[in-house]
């Protein structure tokens, strides 16, 4: 079922969930996305540039925060814009992983259009990873 | 070294066609956890009306990925990628990316600001399918830590 715009008002929560990541989600990012900057699997590598460990691919943070949208949405081809600000690491310990939440809220609802802003609240560790996180998802 | 700021406004050479294909798409999928099944099954796509199956809204960033090594590889930009952090993403559609396409990305540079011994470097990747025809824009802001 596709949601319908006029049944939505600003500050409406339309999607949650929360995703863990572990070292195998990295490598698995790395590969079908081609990004294998080593930071993103060798703690030595993360070290020697100033992080304390290996850290999510900010691509892969944002790649997966918008899922619960499309499901919302009920096809990915109505995102049809979506961006991000990447503030914080995402830091995936070897064993138990990172828990990245995501919170979808409607921000902003253009009737004429009948496409929807919604703003997305990324967290990890009680900390935001993601800032003005906004996908539009045309309802028409 | 520092970001030269004569890149602004420089536009690249389009780089080789990306043929986007179906395992690809679904692959993809299954890294940023992307489960629907118009992702995945093509007869769940084009019960919905699509050709093949959808690529997730993230996906533009692999046919990006070539255009953002020419600006990391031009001789006179000045852009040390070991200074790299991603700042910002944008994907601006005009319709989906589906298995079958044919893609060709062209890379032009829009701006260049200095903060603080930042520099922060904005391009623009214009994804076109065969027939020429707009499919997304993909806007990523670099930003380059300045020399200690």
């Amino acid at each position: 079922m596709i949601p319908v715009l006029s049944d939505l008002t600003v500050g409406d929560v339309v999607a949650e969930a929360s995703f863990t990541l572990t070292r195998d989600s990295l490598v698995r990012y790395a590969g079908a996305s081609g990004d294998f900057n080593a930071i993103h699997y060798r703690d030595d590598v993360a070290q020697s540039v100033g992080l304390s460990g290996v850290l999510a691919h900010g691509m892969l943070t944002m790649g997966l925060a918008v899922q619960p949208v499309v499901d919302w949405a009920g096809d990915p081809a109505r995102v049809i814009d979506y961006q991000v600000r990447f503030t914080r690491p995402v830091f995936v310990d070897a064993t138990v992983g990172a828990l990245v939440s995501v919170v979808a809220t409607a921000g902003a609802l253009d009737v004429e259009s009948g496409v929807a802003r919604i703003d997305l609240t990324v967290t990890f560790n009680g900390a935001t990873v993601l800032g003005k996180a906004q996908a539009r998802v045309d309802l028409a | 070294m520092s970001v030269n700021p004569e890149l602004q406004g420089r536009v690249f050479p389009p780089v080789a066609p990306y043929l986007v294909g179906r395992e690809k798409v679904r692959e993809f999928s299954r890294a940023v956890f992307a489960t629907h099944p118009i992702n995945h099954d093509p007869e769940a796509a084009r019960a919905a009306g699509h050709a093949d199956v959808v690529a997730p809204p993230t996906f533009a960033v692999v046919v990006q990925e070539a255009t953002l090594a020419q600006l990391l590889g031009e001789p006179d930009g000045g852009i040390d990628f070991t200074r790299v952090v991603h700042g910002n993403q944008r994907f601006s559609y005009t319709r989906p990316i589906i298995a079958g396409d044919e893609l060709t990305a062209t890379l032009a540079v829009t701006s260049i600001k200095t903060l603080g011994g930042h520099s922060m470097v904005t391009a623009e990747s214009t994804i076109v399918d065969a027939t020429g025809a707009h499919v997304v824009t993909a806007i990523s802001t670099l930003v380059v830590r300045g020399d200690e």
